[in-house]
């Protein structure tokens, strides 16, 4: 099967762009857009290694079965990247906050900037 | 998939930062979708509910403190881009080691995922296997991840609440926060517009069933999709939707500031709690065994309990992050009235 490791080459795309973002842009807000984009992409790595083709979901089924025995997806990565995204959503607000102090202080969000100015000083 | 990367590719050029951030809720959005197919239901679950919800509003929180154009800079970085190149090189070449997507013996499937797929039910007693092995089989981790929401709300609110000190007044050095009134120019707390008749009945109409949808998914999370974390997020987003239509002065009369603190640490002692009564009734710490009269029994209500207290926390959490957010900008606005004055 060809697409065999297609889930694989969309999260390493996807973990490019939000590294690119992270490293190339100056900005702290997009910074931070950057690493989220980086976060969802690690997120879907885990869930294509949890994945088993033609399982379902890991709940078990009450009742009459018609298969003989139902195959479900690993629910381990499910665990992990479930708190996992809770977990980030945390941390991205304490880093947002950060930006925000950062901006009262120096009056700028901008990386090149504050740095500027430290040179300055 | 596709759409995937063009939403991603988007996010990374668009300079508006307003705009780029409603991509990156359509690209969770999309994210959710494709967990669902991937039959990770819980997990869709709570990137729906976050990542589409509650961080958007973060992030709009935070661009109305701060501003939401970016600066012009060349658009390209040869740098960044050369090493995000051979990391993607990679890591591509190392997927050629990876065993083959969606295979019932690659070695993730072989470890110990089968026991908890085959005794889980028996052992536990609950139909959602996410569930159980969540609040469980690894319940130390989940303890430890609400302690690391409980850290962080807190410290947003350290962070965010530290009151400013002037420069130029000597005596009245804080400004409290509860004078952020509604009505002043610019601040956060007079977004909900007094005047909008359509958002206000369309947000009583929904509130309740957010409400009673939230509780749904906290006590039904043994045997559907759902638990503490989603249904804690999806309590956050209705008091938020509260506060945003009509005024956070309304949502503070509700549940207010110190009624957060003391939630958001009720939750882990909460947590906590039950792993001292389990080592008090003679197991270890977090073994629900010991419970009830019966192990199943005692599971049950120990995932009961323990999800509790994550959904407590994990609304807590959620709600003080907002409430700091939105005050600040209501103390900044306090500010700038006085200065004019």
């Amino acid at each position: 099967m060809s697409f065999g490791f297609f889930n694989y080459w969309v999260f390493i795309i996807l973990l490019m762009i939000g590294l690119y973002t992270v490293m190339s842009r100056s900005n702290l807000v997009k910074k931070m857009i950057g690493l989220s984009l980086f976060q969802i992409s690690v997120f879907l790595f885990y869930i294509s290694m949890g994945k088993i083709s033609g399982g379902t979901a890991p709940i078990v089924v009450d009742g009459p079965l018609d298969t003989a025995a139902p195959i479900y997806s690993n629910p381990l990565p499910h665990v992990l990247i479930l708190t996992a995204i809770v977990v980030g959503i945390a941390t991205t607000a304490l880093g947002l906050s950060l930006v925000v102090r950062i901006r009262e202080s120096f009056g700028t969000i901008d990386e090149e900037e504050i740095l500027e100015m430290k040179d300055g000083a | 998939m596709l759409l995937l990367i063009a939403g991603t590719m988007s996010v990374l050029f668009v300079r508006n930062l307003f705009v780029a951030t409603m991509l990156l809720g359509i690209v969770s959005f999309i994210m959710a979708l494709i967990f669902i197919s991937l039959d990770a239901v819980d997990v869709a679950f709570t990137e729906a509910a976050v990542g589409a919800g509650i961080s958007t509003v973060l992030y709009i929180g935070t661009l109305a403190l701060v501003g939401s154009q970016e600066k012009d800079q060349p658009k390209f970085a040869a740098g960044p881009l050369v090493i995000c190149l051979a990391v993607g090189a990679v890591l591509y070449y190392a997927t050629y080691e990876m065993p083959r997507f969606g295979e019932a013996n690659n070695p993730v499937h072989t470890h110990v995922a089968p026991r908890y797929i085959n005794d889980s039910p028996t052992e536990i007693g609950v139909p959602n296997m996410v569930t159980s092995v969540l609040a469980s089989y690894r319940g130390y981790d989940t303890f430890g991840e609400t302690t690391v929401i409980f850290a962080a709300g807190i410290g947003v609110l350290l962070i965010l609440r530290q009151r400013r000190r002037r420069k130029n007044e000597d005596d009245e050095t804080d400004v409290p926060l509860d004078e952020g009134k509604t009505g002043r120019s610019g601040s956060l707390t007079g977004l909900g517009s007094q005047h909008d008749l359509i958002p206000h009945v369309i947000a009583k109409l929904l509130i309740p069933f957010i409400f009673v949808f939230a509780l749904y998914v906290q006590f039904h999370g043994d045997y559907g999709p759902g638990g503490g974390f989603q249904a804690g997020v999806i309590f956050a987003a209705g008091i938020i939707l509260y506060a945003l239509v009509f005024s956070l002065d309304y949502a503070r009369s509700v549940v207010s500031e110190r009624a957060i603190l003391f939630l958001i640490s009720a939750g882990v002692l909460l947590y906590g709690g039950v792993g001292v009564v389990s080592m008090m009734l003679g197991g270890n710490f977090l073994d629900y065994n010991v419970l009830a009269s019966d192990p199943v029994a005692g599971q049950h209500l120990g995932i009961l309990l323990v999800e509790l207290g994550v959904g407590i926390t994990v609304t807590a959490a959620m709600l003080a992050i907002f409430y700091a957010f939105v005050g600040r900008a209501d103390l900044i606005a306090a500010k700038a009235e006085q200065e004019e004055n």
